[in-house]
């Protein structure tokens, strides 16, 4: 079990022997310590292995993450997750902005709150926040889920194409062609998942959430929608 | 674009340390703000005084300014290429006319506490020149500069001041800066560069003269100023965070029982004494955020 | 009419302001409600490279006798930083042109006619596909604010990797597809809903600023382990700043494309008005990198309206280190083609203005997804043509440079040009002909 104390190993070392694993490698279980807020912890990793990131990092831990699971013992700076192809991310502290953007697979779980722009132009990948998220979060989200046990800020899913929004609390505003939806069987089965997946059982009431989605009216630009534009 | 570093310190026992801290904010703020740096210290007044920070060239004789002055109480701290004059306020608007006709000198800022100093260069090199590490006082801000749309020069570093003890350091990119110079040039303002962040501190400045508090000009400003931007300001009891709406810019805060800090990365936080039991958080869009002591 | 109304009856006379365009343009508007989108940069007459000229040799200076005395044409891109730099035979590339925008066949053809003499192409707003990487030798990844296809495996099989901030056509616009381009397979790349228009971001998802585009880079640097040379894109707008910010910001290389440089779709608008041409940027560019010592340390590479060699070496005389083509790119592989006149005729167009690519309908089969059109173009034929302008825009570019006395097309420089006009003189600081007189430099 490789233990990289970021204070006397350079970032390049850290992520260079990450990247150098195979999948037959034995060292599935990586600790990170003294991060310091650095940036790019952890990032394009590609292998079925855990790290366990001792302390606060900067932007785009993770970033690109495939197969692993991260976790990220405090708090995450902008773009934790980044582009997330697979694996599984879970920050137990809050996340900055653009939490996981532009996403298209894996889970990323962010214990605390995550700022705004929480899930900007997600494609596939699931989030669930067991805090707050700021303005714009799911801003052009195009597939995906994003659960937000706390509120959401406002212009929540501007823009958003088909990804699936559910928040138990309160949504400031919603974005253009956002809509709050009927929160049928299905997508209860679907947010149980989510909540399993990331840890969340039995204290939660499904039935408390709010489904949030494209209202599908700007799909084709039409004049009568210009005061969305 | 560029970095931005304040603290502000509750626990008076960490004064001496103040310009320490600060310089150790700095440097990992270095990377997004290589061109130029600066600060604004807030340190012991001395009653019926004024601070004077005032810059010239490399090289200058500062003893012929000096003598020009004349004696004072308290003696003159020369920094490298700035000098901090303490005066008795009566004589303050003589002096001011007269550095005015010293076409080398200008004066970087004023104030019952604050001195403000910046120099082109490195942060790291910079807060060496200006020998920051041995400054004390109750609060400080700093600013590392990457120049976007004006020249790398010493009068485009930050932080500007707006007024007697109060400066202005800016993270972000206005984008009707000119329009509002033009406005503000026209109510009276003089502007030294077309430095975008300029514009923000005059604009604030002209507000409180309108007899706008602090909290209301930056309320102002959200309306009046158009772009991305973080804002912290000092004044001489505290200091001041304002996002705009958009919020693109990084913020984050730190706050112990002995400290509260702004850093635009936490990297700039992380050696902040009891920062890992610190609660961490980022300033809210468009909302005035202010500490001061009372 | 009697003959004294015939006398005193004058022409009739339109207006210059109101032409026929713009009248057309306003019913247009007025009936629809929606502005008009096309493809293509902008048809305006504007200062471009016509209004150079070199000063061949003469009795001070000699020229290099062709075939014999080489002139060498190959540009090394990426050593700043990447740990494994591109090296092209030519100095002229293939602009990013996503898949979506162009067909299938149309990215392989381009693959085709840049490998043959040793270029790169790029990739566009859209992501790589198996056939562009499997048919370019040397491809470059973009990385754009909509992030459509993007993924680390295909970041890893890059040569090297283009963050676009914006491009000339838009600068400050997002990419455009609309609904009847987004075919299953254009939908699946980029996770959209198929048949839909694509609203796209103009700004990155997880960064604003050069301060944070510093962080990025690096970013992507560590994903790929520093071996990929990293450019960064913007469309012509304030090039003096935007070069020296992206130096600081970490790049191996600048791409400025000029308000020429065309798009798959966007407004008209937009590409007419906004954004400079490309002869005004790359003086500014130049001075940015020379003022941070950095001239040919970062390479800056320039596009929109580069039509022949002489555009090429006047490009490189200016400062530049390579060129980058797109619509000339697409018109060698038969885009506007007089062949298909009548096809251009039954679209309401004619060949040499055909630009509504957005529509899907190209009868060349470049612009469109539609497959009966798409299967028009062959690859193979017409990656050949391709790969015979690329040689020719080589070719002439090394006869002009030989006429100067270069040895390497890079030694060209700006004292060997003169401008036609003051604009051209002013924009690309050279003298006006004949006199010695640079506007706004020396008088």
């Amino acid at each position: 079990m490789p233990t990289i104390d970021l204070t006397n190993t350079t970032l390049r070392e850290l992520n260079g022997a990450l990247h150098k694993l195979s999948h037959e490698s034995n060292e599935t279980l990586w600790r990170v310590l003294n991060p310091r807020g650095l940036h790019s912890v952890a990032a394009g990793i590609d292998a079925p292995i855990q790290v366990e990131i001792e302390g606060h990092v900067g932007y785009y831990c993770a970033g690109m993450n495939q197969r692993a699971y991260v976790v990220v013992r405090g708090n995450a700076g902008q773009g934790v997750a980044e582009n997330m192809m697979s694996g599984h991310v879970h920050v137990q502290g809050d996340a900055s902005q653009a939490a996981g953007a532009s996403g298209c697979g894996g889970l990323l779980v962010i214990d605390g709150n995550a700022s705004a722009r929480c899930g900007i132009s997600m494609k596939g990948i699931d989030i669930v926040v067991k805090g707050s998220v700021g303005h714009l979060s799911a801003f052009m989200a195009q597939a995906g889920n994003l659960v937000v046990l706390g509120d959401a800020g406002e212009a929540l899913g501007d823009s958003i194409y088909e990804a699936h929004l559910y928040v138990r609390g309160s949504v400031k505003g919603l974005g253009a062609d956002c809509i709050e939806k009927p929160l049928k069987e299905h997508h209860k089965a679907e947010l149980q998942k989510l909540l399993s997946a990331a840890g969340v059982n039995g204290s939660v009431d499904i039935g408390e959430f709010r489904r949030y989605g494209s209202a599908r009216k700007l799909y084709h630009f039409h004049i009568d929608n210009v005061g969305s534009y | 674009m560029c970095g931005i570093a304040g603290i502000f310190l509750k626990d008076h026992s960490l004064e001496p340390k103040l310009g320490a801290l600060l310089a150790g904010m700095l440097t990992p703020l270095s990377d997004r703000g290589p061109d130029s740096a600066g600060f604004a210290v807030y340190g012991e007044p001395a009653a019926n005084h004024v601070k004077l920070t005032l810059r010239a060239p490399q090289g200058y004789d500062f003893e012929r300014l000096l003598r020009a002055v004349g004696p004072t109480a308290v003696p003159p701290e020369v920094y490298d290429t700035h000098v901090v004059i303490t005066i008795p306020d009566e004589r303050q608007a003589a002096i001011v006319a007269q550095i005015d006709t010293m076409p080398d000198v200008s004066i970087v800022g004023q104030g019952t506490r604050m001195t403000m100093f910046k120099e082109v260069g490195r942060p790291e090199q910079v807060a060496k020149r200006f020998g920051l590490d041995r400054m004390s006082g109750t609060h400080a801000i700093g600013h590392t500069r990457m120049a976007t749309e004006s020249a790398v020069t010493t009068n485009g570093a930050h932080p500007f001041t707006t007024g007697p003890d109060q400066c202005l350091v800016h993270n972000g990119s206005l984008s009707n800066h000119n329009a509002v110079r033009r406005e503000l040039q026209r109510n009276g303002l003089k502007f030294q560069t077309d430095n975008d962040s300029e514009v923000a501190a005059g604009f604030l400045t002209w507000k409180m003269g309108e007899g706008a508090s602090l909290a209301q000009a930056m309320e102002a400003s959200l309306g009046a100023l158009d772009g991305f931007y973080t804002f912290v300001i000092g004044t001489e009891s505290g200091f001041g965070v304002l996002r705009d709406p958009i919020a693109c810019k990084p913020a984050v805060m730190a706050e112990t029982e002995r400290w509260v800090a702004f850093g635009t990365e936490y990297r700039a936080l992380v050696d902040l004494p009891g920062i890992d039991s610190a609660r961490v958080w980022e300033p809210e869009p468009a909302k005035v955020y202010f500490w001061e002591r009372h | 009419m009697t003959a004294h109304d015939r006398w005193i009856h004058t022409p009739p006379r339109k207006s210059a302001t109101f032409d026929d365009y713009s009248i057309a343009e306003i019913r247009r508007a007025a009936a629809t409600g929606i502005y008009d989108i096309r493809g293509a940069g902008t048809k305006r007459k504007l200062p471009h490279f016509d209004d150079l000229l070199f000063l061949g040799a003469s009795i001070s200076r000699y020229p290099l006798e062709g075939y014999r005395e080489k002139c060498a044409t190959d540009v090394t891109i990426g050593a700043r930083y990447a740990k494994k730099p591109i090296t092209l035979k030519i100095p002229i590339t293939i602009a990013g042109m996503s898949f979506g925008a162009l067909s299938g066949p149309a990215k392989e053809a381009l693959g085709r006619g840049a490998s043959a003499v040793g270029t790169s192409t790029t990739t566009g707003d859209g992501g790589m596909t198996a056939e562009e990487r499997q048919h370019s030798k040397t491809l470059v990844y973009q990385v754009l604010p909509s992030r459509y296809g993007m993924n680390p495996n295909d970041l890893r099989k890059a040569d090297a990797i283009e963050v676009v901030v914006g491009q000339g056509a838009k600068p400050g616009g997002g990419g455009m597809l609309l609904g009847q381009k987004i075919t299953k397979r254009v939908a699946d790349m980029r996770r959209l809903p198929e048949g839909i228009d694509q609203r796209s971001a103009c700004r990155h998802p997880d960064w604003t600023g050069p301060d944070d585009l510093e962080i990025k880079i690096l970013e992507l640097r560590e994903i790929t382990d520093w071996e990929k040379p990293v450019y960064v894109k913007v469309g012509a707008s304030r090039p003096y700043y935007d070069t020296a910010l992206a130096v600081k910001a970490g790049a191996d290389a600048v791409v400025i494309d000029g308000m020429q440089g065309g798009t798959a779709a966007t407004q008209d608008v937009f590409i007419e008005n906004v954004g400079l041409p490309i002869l005004s940027a790359i003086a500014p560019a130049v001075q940015a990198l020379q003022d941070l010592g950095m001239h040919r340390q970062v390479q800056l590479i320039v596009s929109g309206g580069i039509r022949n060699g002489a555009d090429v070496a006047k490009c490189l005389a200016l400062g530049a280190d390579a060129v980058s083509i797109g619509t000339a790119a697409l018109i060698a592989l038969g885009d506007n083609d007089p062949h298909l006149e009548d096809a251009y005729r039954a679209l309401g167009t004619t060949a040499g203005a055909y630009d509504d690519w957005h529509e899907g309908r190209d009868p060349a089969g470049i612009t469109t997804q539609d497959p009966r059109l798409s299967a028009r173009l062959d690859p193979a034929i017409a990656g050949r043509k391709l790969a015979n302008y690329l040689s020719v825009l080589t070719l002439e570019a090394q006869t002009i440079a030989r006429s100067c006395g270069k040895s390497h097309v890079h030694n060209l420089e700006p004292e060997d040009l003169v401008a036609l006009t003051v604009e051209a003189a002013a924009m690309a600081r050279v003298p006006v002909a004949g006199t010695s007189w640079i506007p706004g430099k020396n008088g």
